[in-house]
């Protein structure tokens, strides 16, 4: 095992990890502003990157087809929010899970109507093409760098929006007590349909993103989600650090499990065993790194509600 | 229960095992699996009733238990068929009581750890580490080679039962409805004990329940291996009736399934998942075949059910509950 082998398979979860906290910060900022669990938070990574790689293969250029997933996905929640996620908020969980669980059903066959079953292919923009020199020799993909890149910018972004805007003091007054902001006369319906856009659009540039890398098909969404839902409830539900620091964290743990747990397990076990036991307990790692964090702290590493 | 709920249970109870008779006398066989369909996730939702809609306990992960439940089935008969003895000594078995009695056993024992970590936590975690658990055990599933991974396994003869010719149609309808009926009864003399009602104050106010020196993490723990045992069992059934298991019936879209059995006809009904499994399979059968994209109305059908109908059916023909 080289240094640089160690190092790209670090990178590759670091970018696993920057993908998930797009998805996650949308997911854990419309349950701490709105109380709202979205299983359709999947939909719209799904919408951004059908939206990316149509509109990209219509005009030839992947930085359209970018612009088209974020502006498809933040409408595509919008129209969510105000058509159904609205009349939600003042419902339990359970009428949560089962609306938004029909929106999935609703979002995957009408995107099956719409492009057909077979999976949309998106090409790296030329601009992002070709590798970059590793430290101890190796290349690594300058896209998938690139992604890491954005995803910093975008922590950034949501840390300035969230800590120094006026956008920003509202949603967190919204996260800790709605009706006295409603009381001071904001428009707490729009702020809602705000936050759930923002939310998707990030989600729909994940998806965009991730696009490029894999086949763009319907049921991307829910694999993607499931690890956001492990991300938010290991970081701490509505609160964004605790994403960021989940989502790298999942990232980090899911990649080095399956590069590193078959390579351990041979030391002891026989080769012919070694790999399917390393990859098949590999799988699980992340979610046996949750059921440890919570048998701990019950609510999460950075959690914003107790 | 209201004497217009007991009518509604009592009818729904004899229609099923009618409609199975008459599908037979008519020689159409296919609508006695059908009715065996309805029958086995019937018995898998009362399973997830007794946690969901009893005490309240959102499980977005029961498709873990409904899944070990057919691999229960489906590894015990693959040993049996291949004549190679499982671990610790013990050989596979095709006698379905004991392959029930197996698949009821591991549920219970998986129950327990999960249980203990998820009832930890509340609310949407307690949402989300359900479904988590459930996602490890499907992600080992198809990681794991020895029994068949993705592809699932199959079971090339259907398990026997001591008496009955459990390959024809009718037969195993009448095992999987006599299991069915006697998981009703369980879930109905749980709700009227004292457990239940110490599970029902649980979910209303764990606090003062523990004022009165009852644990309700104790009850709700209780609560949750039972459902998740009685939701193994189904599993099991599921595995003989479609003689194949695989990793798809530990998915989370299995989960979800599970959850709008009950939603659909009842959540904390008796004969709600009866109700709401009929419904679905009737929808899944006749909308499927008039529609590929049938899972889109059905979409839109539970969207209209969590506005318009939140008792759902059992709700709509015998009014609301009394204590709800």
């Amino acid at each position: 095992m080289s240094l640089a082998l160690l190092i790209e398979q670090l990178l590759n979860g670091l970018q696993l990890g920057v993908m998930l906290f797009l998805i996650a910060a949308g997911l854990t900022l419309i349950f701490g502003v709105m109380g709202l669990i979205n299983l359709a938070h999947g939909s719209l990574y799904m919408v951004g990157a059908f939206a990316c790689a149509s509109v990209a293969a219509a005009t030839g250029s992947f930085w359209i087809g970018l612009v088209a997933s974020l502006a498809a996905s933040a409408a595509a929640g919008a129209l969510m929010e105000i058509t159904v996620i609205r009349r939600l908020y003042a419902r339990d969980h359970l009428d949560q899970v089962l609306a938004t669980f029909a929106l999935i059903l609703v979002f995957s066959e009408g995107t099956r109507w719409l492009f057909g079953s077979f999976p949309l292919y998106l090409d790296i923009p030329p601009a992002l093409q070709g590798a970059v020199a590793l430290p101890g020799g190796g290349q690594y993909p300058l896209y998938r760098l690139a992604i890491i890149g954005v995803g910093v910018l975008v922590a950034a972004g949501l840390y300035l929006l969230i800590g120094r805007t006026r956008l920003g003091m509202r949603i967190r007054a919204g996260e800790t007590d709605r009706e006295m902001i409603a009381a001071l006369g904001v428009d707490i319906r729009a702020l809602y349909t705000l936050v759930f856009a923002l939310g998707a659009a990030l989600a729909g540039l994940a998806g965009a993103l991730v696009g490029a890398l894999q086949s763009v098909q319907v049921g991307m969404g829910e694999p993607a989600l499931i690890l956001a839902f492990v991300v938010i409830v290991i970081g701490g539900i509505g609160s964004i650090k605790g994403a960021l620091v989940g989502a790298v964290l999942v990232g980090l743990v899911d990649t080095m499990g399956r590069f590193l747990l078959p390579k351990l397990l041979a030391l002891t076990l026989p080769a012919t065993q070694a790999g399917p036991v390393g990859a098949a307990l590999a799988s699980m790692l992340i979610y046996i790194l949750m059921a440890l964090i919570l048998a701990f702290r019950p609510s999460g590493l950075f959690s914003a509600r107790s | 229960m209201s004497p217009r709920e007991t009518a509604v249970t009592l009818a729904l109870l004899v229609l099923l095992p009618a409609a199975a008779l008459a599908a037979l006398l008519l020689g159409e066989t296919f609508y006695v699996t059908l009715a065996t369909r309805i029958a086995v996730l019937a018995l898998a939702a009362v399973g997830l009733n007794i946690a969901l809609g009893l005490g309240g306990l959102v499980s977005f992960g029961h498709a873990a238990f409904f899944g070990l439940g057919g691999y229960a089935a489906g590894v015990l008969a693959t040993h049996a068929f291949n004549a190679e003895p499982l671990a610790f000594g013990l050989a596979g078995t095709t006698s379905m009581p004991a392959i029930w009695l197996a698949a009821v056993l591991v549920c219970g024992l998986v129950a327990l750890p999960i249980g203990l970590v998820s009832l930890r936590t509340s609310g949407v975690y307690f949402i989300m580490i359900t479904l988590a658990f459930a996602q490890m055990i499907y992600y080992f599933a198809i990681s794991w080679p020895a029994y068949g991974g993705e592809d699932g396994l199959s079971i090339y003869v259907r398990n026997a039962f001591p008496g009955v010719e459990t390959a024809k149609p009718f037969p195993f309808f009448l095992l999987a409805f006599a299991l069915l009926a006697a998981a009703l009864a369980l879930f109905h003399r749980l709700q009227a004990s004292r457990f239940g009602t110490a599970l029902e104050a649980a979910r209303q106010n764990p606090v003062r329940l523990s004022a009165l020196g009852i644990s309700p993490f104790a009850i709700r723990l209780v609560a949750f291996v039972l459902s998740a045992m009685v939701t193994g069992l189904a599993g099991a059934l599921f595995a003989d009736l479609n003689r194949f298991v695989s990793p798809s019936m530990l998915s989370w879209h299995m989960s979800g399934e599970l959850i709008v059995l009950i939603i659909l006809g009842g959540k904390g009904r008796l004969a709600g998942p009866l109700a709401g499994a009929a419904l679905y399979v009737a929808f899944e059968h006749a909308l499927g075949g008039l529609t590929e994209r049938w899972q889109f109305f059905l979409g839109l059908v539970l969207l209209a059910v969590v506005f318009f109908a939140r008792g759902g059916l059992v709700g709509l023909l015998a009014g609301r509950p009394r204590h709800g």
